[in-house]
């Protein structure tokens, strides 16, 4: 082609798009803005189903028993899921307990110290892999370590297991947000004499605490729901029960059992506790949003 | 230079002074000690708690190892070929598990993949500005929803439009097949594929819609200006520019579609069984450690669920490395966000 000579042709006369070239093409266009926006209605159906019925379902059998009640038994009408709700209550206290001071030492440590290094690249790593860690082999490893010696399931294990599960996610909001505080008010804390620990603590996390307490909020959020890692950690208990040391109930524990019984009132009582488990959850994620779009490092820039 | 020579004396002065008495500053620094020890403290205890992370992975390495050992000696390599599970007579395979996880995870991408890129399309390059923040909303509220919740829904909503209405549809349009054959009863692989791709398109879409954003402006605007229309700066413009990224994506969709439980266990129907039918029952890897777990009775039954799980945790953690990895290589600079 580069051989050819090249015809030159008159100016002021540019080659016209072929008709059908110009219509094909603009077909494709709108051929795909249109799937795409298919797809969109398409994704947001089945979460419009969902909160359709968990509203639908849950909210016609939520009454003041569900709350202050235990589990009835079988055969029984009534009865609610107040030791659920403690349950998962004590639970997440005790995860967040354990999850978040580590989570948010960790994320100091890559954004402050470790940063361009190599662990701090391979701890970073590290976090991201065990949050795509699927919640069921957390479950099992959790009960050969903790149930397993104990000869007993207990609360405690469910808050480590839920623990382990908050950590990446801490971990990396803390660090991500930190990575926004500007350098120049690190360095006037370190050139007024303030030491490193204390400018990590009182300037950067301080000046990034709506960020973490978001990540944080997330976290909870995220584990909040998890079912799998508390099957053989909780157990799930039908009592009352506030030992750390004994099996517990927790909310999705509770719906899972009631879901896949063959009775019509439990059903009822699940999609009640999935209506209040789901309430809990858009809660703290709406609060979440609003706080990170008000209070964003109004310190910062 | 009048300025200049007075100043050594002064200084000398003020040195010898010094050695004699320090000033207020001086005597104030002194007092309040260097930091250096609560800085050190500080960094290690920091360093402990980021070190914790990788302990953790490690530990829950070493701990499926430990306890699956008795089966790993058992069976070796040939666990995951076998089609047997018999807890009775302590004969234990894999192969049934292994199909249903890929089939599920798989038919779940194939249901996901055009949806998500779809939506993440629509949010970066079409959508009216005052749209975005909701639908974007939106769909990570739909990640929000915890996994036993969807269960739930599919038990109550979605099993039986699968037996009443779209199974069979499916069997008389697209019977010839062979995929849509035997009894429906509305639980089965396929049902749990749908599930299972309604969980994981929010991680798809939002992912990508963070990769597309991190696609300079510049590469939009130069193909614009060579007259393309809008479809094609997509393709060219935005799409070939971040396909690794989409594929990092893709791969954490997977990831996460291979270790869901709950879901799952409550709509696939918990069948060991190997069917080209997908209306058939199958099993999944983390449903059967759900399921059976708790009553595992025996050594070799137990370690062979251990198995079962260390498996899981090898194979997710090398998809979500890759991913990672792929996810990196496209968004570097870029803030990413925790999925």
């Amino acid at each position: 082609m580069s051989t050819k000579p090249i015809e030159i042709q008159p100016l002021g006369e540019p080659r016209k798009p072929s008709r059908v070239n110009v219509a094909r093409r603009r077909a494709a266009d709108h051929l795909v803005s249109g799937l795409a926006i298919l797809a969109t209605l398409v994704v947001l159906a089945p979460l419009v189903a969902i909160l359709f019925y968990l509203v639908y379902k849950g909210a016609s059998s939520l009454n003041v028993a569900f709350f202050t009640r235990i589990p009835a038994p079988v055969g029984e009408e009534g009865g609610g899921m107040a030791n659920a709700i403690a349950g998962s209550g004590i639970i997440l206290v005790l995860a967040s307990l354990m999850g978040i001071p580590i989570g948010i030492a960790a994320g100091v440590y890559l954004s402050e110290f470790g940063n361009g290094r190599f662990l701090g690249n391979a701890i970073r790593f590290t976090a991201d892999v065990l949050n795509g860690v699927p919640s069921i082999v957390m479950g099992i490893a959790i009960y050969s370590l903790v149930v397993k010696p104990q000869h007993h399931y207990s609360a405690f294990a469910g808050g480590i297991a839920l623990a382990i599960m908050m950590i990446p996610t801490v971990t990396r909001t803390t660090e991500e947000m930190l990575a926004t505080v500007p350098h120049a008010i690190r360095e006037a804390a370190l050139g007024l004499g303030v030491p490193k620990w204390r400018t990590a603590v009182s300037i950067s996390l301080r000046t990034a605490s709506p960020g973490i307490i978001t990540g944080c909020m997330l976290a909870f959020a995220r584990v909040a729901g998890e079912t799998a890692p508390l099957l053989f950690t909780a157990f799930g208990n039908q009592f009352w029960s506030f030992k750390l040391n004994e099996p517990i109930a927790a909310l999705p524990l509770q719906i899972f059992v009631y879901a896949i019984s063959p009775y019509d009132e439990w059903h009822r009582l699940a999609w009640a506790g999935a209506l209040v488990l789901i309430a809990l959850i858009m809660v703290s994620v709406t609060l979440v949003r609003i706080f990170a779009n008000r209070g964003m490092l109004k310190g910062g820039s | 230079m009048r300025a200049v020579r007075p100043a050594p004396s002064s200084a000398e002065q003020s040195t010898s002074l010094a050695a004699e008495s320090p000033s207020v500053v001086r005597n104030f620094l002194n007092s309040r000690g260097s930091g250096r020890l609560a800085d050190a403290s500080f960094a290690t205890l920091m360093l402990i708690c980021a070190s914790t992370i990788f302990l953790i992975v490690l530990f829950i390495f070493w701990i499926l190892i430990h306890n699956s050992h008795l089966s790993l000696v058992a069976f070796g390599w040939k666990f995951f070929t076998r089609e047997a599970w018999d807890p009775v007579s302590g004969d234990f395979g894999a192969l049934p598990f292994i199909y249903g996880t890929l089939m599920t995870s798989l038919l779940a991408l194939a249901m996901a993949v055009p949806l998500a890129l779809g939506v993440a399309i629509f949010l970066t390059e079409l959508c009216p500005r005052p749209l975005r923040a909701p639908i974007s909303f939106l769909s990570e509220l739909l990640a929000a929803i915890p996994s036993v919740v969807y269960g739930l829904w599919a038990v109550f909503v979605l099993v039986p439009l699968m037996r009443d209405t779209i199974g069979p549809f499916l069997a008389k349009t697209l019977g010839w097949t062979g995929f849509f054959e035997g009894p429906n009863f509305g639980v089965g692989l396929l049902t749990a594929s749908i599930i299972l791709a309604i969980m994981i398109l929010p991680i798809i879409s939002s992912l990508t819609r963070d990769i597309m954003t991190a696609v300079p402006n510049s590469q939009r605007e130069a193909v614009l200006a060579l007259g393309a229309t809008r479809w094609e700066m997509i393709r060219i413009g935005v799409l070939r520019n971040s396909r690794i990224g989409i594929v990092g994506a893709v791969m954490l969709g997977l990831g996460r579609a291979l270790g869901e439980t709950m879901a799952v266990t409550m709509v696939i129907g918990n069948h060991p069984d190997i069917s080209k039918s997908l209306f058939a029952p199958g099993y999944t890897l983390a449903s059967v450690i759900a399921n059976e777990f708790s009553e595992a009775t025996g050594d070799l039954y137990y370690s062979a669920l251990i198995e079962i799980g260390l498996a899981l945790f090898l194979v997710t953690i090398v998809v979500n490395a890759i991913a990672r990895l792929m996810v990196w290589a496209v968004t570097r600079g870029a803030p990413s966000r925790v999925s």
